[in-house]
């Protein structure tokens, strides 16, 4: 954590400190993905959409309806918890590919709405012009200060999900992970404790997106489509599944490696694609996995 | 000890050395750099691939011919793949680690949208290969972005005033959900009423759609003496094959993104008689001599066709008007981002692939409806229409 703090004081360039914003925003859907597929075990490949709904709710509130931003982010939060919860309970009471499936539809759902609807989202064409966000007088517009927002609110929510994760709920969520009836028959009332995780991940989702709309200040369908849902869902088994951490550490390597890449000119997909498939290969608990293996390793000599 | 010594003595030298190759090389004059910026990968990489290769070849022409005022130079290519996120990336990198003087691209509006007020806070000149018209309007607030297609609205104006000459008072329009297609209907739907011409069906498909049966059965059960499909690939070689199907033979009208050979090829024999707005580099070889446009539409289609084996394409000459235009400010400017601008709005009489440039300070797009020619298909090749 003290290295988030002193990393912009020795990384000055702006163009470091903006792939480092969208890091901290990809890590907000992140965590609370690894929450839903590495504790609670279920997968799900629509959460695009709940990026989508945070971001474009903010979009439109503080364009259309010239609402100042925190309570555009609070409304957004909330819209994105009733969608969420609506959806969870028919489709979390499906598995396995199933409820892949289910999730893959609403995202498609939801990315097809926003294209259909030119008058509300803008269409394909999207809408710009998104108003910064403003603390008092100050203006959260150079990169510094961006960063320093969003990995504040990615502390926040860290500390939140690993309090969550050593609770009574966390215990509960793996035992879920481990056997759906077994837990049910130890009194773990599985369906309600899988909406709670579903919800929160949407929640985290939607923080991001909101975050996402008053940086970039412009948003079309393009970005939350079903390849970034695919995306997060790869940041996460890549990370390792089976923990927070996990999550993050696969978060931080698919944002820098594309830009490390640049350098390759047209190389870049091939080694990006290599790269992944070998991790998946060697490391099949992901990159925690060799953490865990190594400190494993230390901790004998 | 005398062993270290000597160590030492060689390593002295060998920096001074060092120190004398570099302060050398400081006196030979620097390269300007200039970003671009392509969708070269991803759904979009057919605009973005023959951009990148034409930038690459105007780069390599004019190191060749000893560069810009004899400075190099150096062209950074950044692949946007069609991404917002993406996009914003690439020009973060290329304004404040690579400091580039200008840059060119992105290839699409969407991305173009995003990193307009990237580039404006950063005040660095941009001259986008998008169409949008929101890329350079309101144009108080686009100080610093210039593009070089066409604009829609000409696009839309040639296309009902062609329909007037052949007195189409009735028309169906039929749009792709992209951001271009749906630039298209709103441009399409604005201006019908002032030209006179009644939409009397509304019709829209998905990007992905492989199939336009029903949409076009349901325009065949109306009144409409011809059809208006505003797309990109692969919908504008599937809507004529799908109307041959059903027997439509009413007039086709395409958007200017029907601008590659290989579209008109991939419709097959339904692509005959297909009519649409473009620039005359598809035409550069019937043009008449003393057209304006003549020797710069034969060069580059002649270098560009040599040098890659395939077909030219317009979006490969809307890459060609952004780099010569900024290669010319810079000429006048030397390395200076502001005075850079400012040589580009006062950029009069370029004479480019997609038209004849004449910007100003109210003017960010520099081109007219004049830009446009009203092309056919005819066995297999673009023509201009009698």
């Amino acid at each position: 954590m003290l290295g988030l703090v002193a990393l912009p004081m020795v990384m000055r360039n702006p163009y470091y400190l903006g792939i480092m914003v969208f890091m901290g925003i990809y890590s907000l859907i992140s965590i609370g993905l690894s929450l839903l597929m590495g504790y609670a075990g279920q997968i799900s490949l629509g959460h695009a959409a709940f990026f989508a709904i945070g971001a474009y709710t903010s979009g439109i509130l503080t364009t259309k309806a010239h609402l100042s931003p925190l309570p555009a982010f609070l409304a957004a939060i909330v819209l994105t918890a009733c969608i969420a919860f609506l959806i969870g309970i028919p489709t979390l009471r499906l598995k396995g590919h199933y409820l892949a499936m289910a999730t893959l539809g609403f995202g498609q759902i939801v990315y097809v709405a926003l294209n259909a609807s030119v008058d509300f989202t803008g269409g394909p064409s999207g809408f710009g012009e998104i108003p910064r966000i403003a603390l008092g007088n100050f203006v959260v517009e150079s990169q510094l200060s961006r960063y320093c927002l969003v990995w504040a609110l990615v502390i926040i929510v860290l500390l939140f999900s690993l309090n969550l994760i050593h609770s009574r709920v966390g215990r509960a969520l793996r035992s879920i992970h481990s056997s759906e009836l077994a837990a049910n028959a130890m009194g773990v009332n599985t369906s309600k404790y899988k909406i709670q995780v579903f919800v929160l991940s949407a929640i985290y989702a939607s923080i991001a997106g909101s975050l996402y709309a008053h940086f970039v200040t412009f948003i079309s369908p393009g970005s939350f489509d079903l390849e970034f849902s695919i995306l997060l869902v790869t940041m996460v088994v890549v990370g390792g599944m089976a923990n927070v951490w996990g999550a993050l550490l696969g978060t931080v390597l698919l944002t820098l490696l594309p830009e490390f890449l640049r350098g390759f000119k047209d190389y870049d997909i091939l080694i990006y694609g290599s790269t992944l498939l070998l991790i998946m290969i060697f490391m099949p608990e992901g990159l925690f996995g060799l953490v865990k293996k190594l400190r494993t390793v230390h901790g004998k000599t | 000890m005398s062993k270290l010594n000597s160590k030492w003595m060689g390593l002295f030298c060998l920096s001074m050395l060092l120190l004398m190759l570099i302060s050398g090389c400081a006196k030979e004059k620097k390269t300007y750099k200039v970003g671009a910026i392509f969708a070269i990968t991803g759904s979009a990489s057919w605009l973005g691939e023959p951009e990148k290769k034409t930038a690459e070849m105007i780069k390599e022409e004019i190191n060749a011919a000893g560069g810009i005022n004899g400075h190099l130079l150096d062209l950074i290519i950044e692949d946007t793949v069609g991404d917002e996120t993406k996009t914003v990336n690439a020009v973060n990198k290329l304004i404040e680690k690579d400091k580039v003087l200008a840059i060119i691209g992105p290839s699409r509006s969407g991305t173009t949208m995003a990193i307009v007020p990237i580039v404006e806070k950063a005040e660095v000149p941009l001259v986008s290969c998008a169409a949008a018209e929101a890329i350079v309007s309101p144009v108080a607030e686009r100080h610093w972005v210039f593009k070089t297609p066409q604009k829609d609205t000409d696009a839309v104006i040639r296309i009902y005033e062609h329909m007037q000459d052949k007195e189409i008072a009735k028309i169906a329009i039929i749009t792709g959900t992209t951001g271009f297609g749906d630039q298209g209907r709103k441009q399409l739907k604005k201006y019908a009423e002032k030209m006179e011409i009644t939409i009397v069906a509304d019709e829209t498909y998905g990007p992905g759609d492989t199939d336009m049966t029903p949409q076009l059965i349901k325009i065949k059960g109306t009144n409409a003496q011809a059809i208006v499909n505003w797309s990109i690939v692969p919908a504008q070689s599937i809507v004529p094959k799908n109307m041959r199907q059903l027997g439509m033979t009413i007039p086709l009208y395409q958007s200017h993104g029907f601008g590659n050979i290989k579209y008109a090829a991939a419709a097959g024999e339904a692509g005959e008689g297909i009519i649409f707005p473009a620039g005359r580099l598809l035409v550069a070889d019937v043009l008449p001599e003393d057209h304006p446009q003549k020797t710069v539409l034969t060069e580059y289609k002649k270098a560009y066709e040599e040098k890659y084996r395939e077909p030219v394409s317009t979006f490969g000459g809307h890459a060609y008007d952004a780099l010569k235009l900024v290669i010319v400010a810079l000429q006048q400017a030397g390395p200076d981002r502001a005075k850079i601008r400012d040589e580009l709005e006062n950029i009069k009489g370029f004479v480019g692939t997609g038209g004849i440039f004449n910007f100003s300070p109210e003017d960010h797009s520099g081109l007219t409806k004049e830009a446009f020619e009203m092309l056919t298909v005819k066995e297999g090749n673009f023509t201009l229409t009698e």
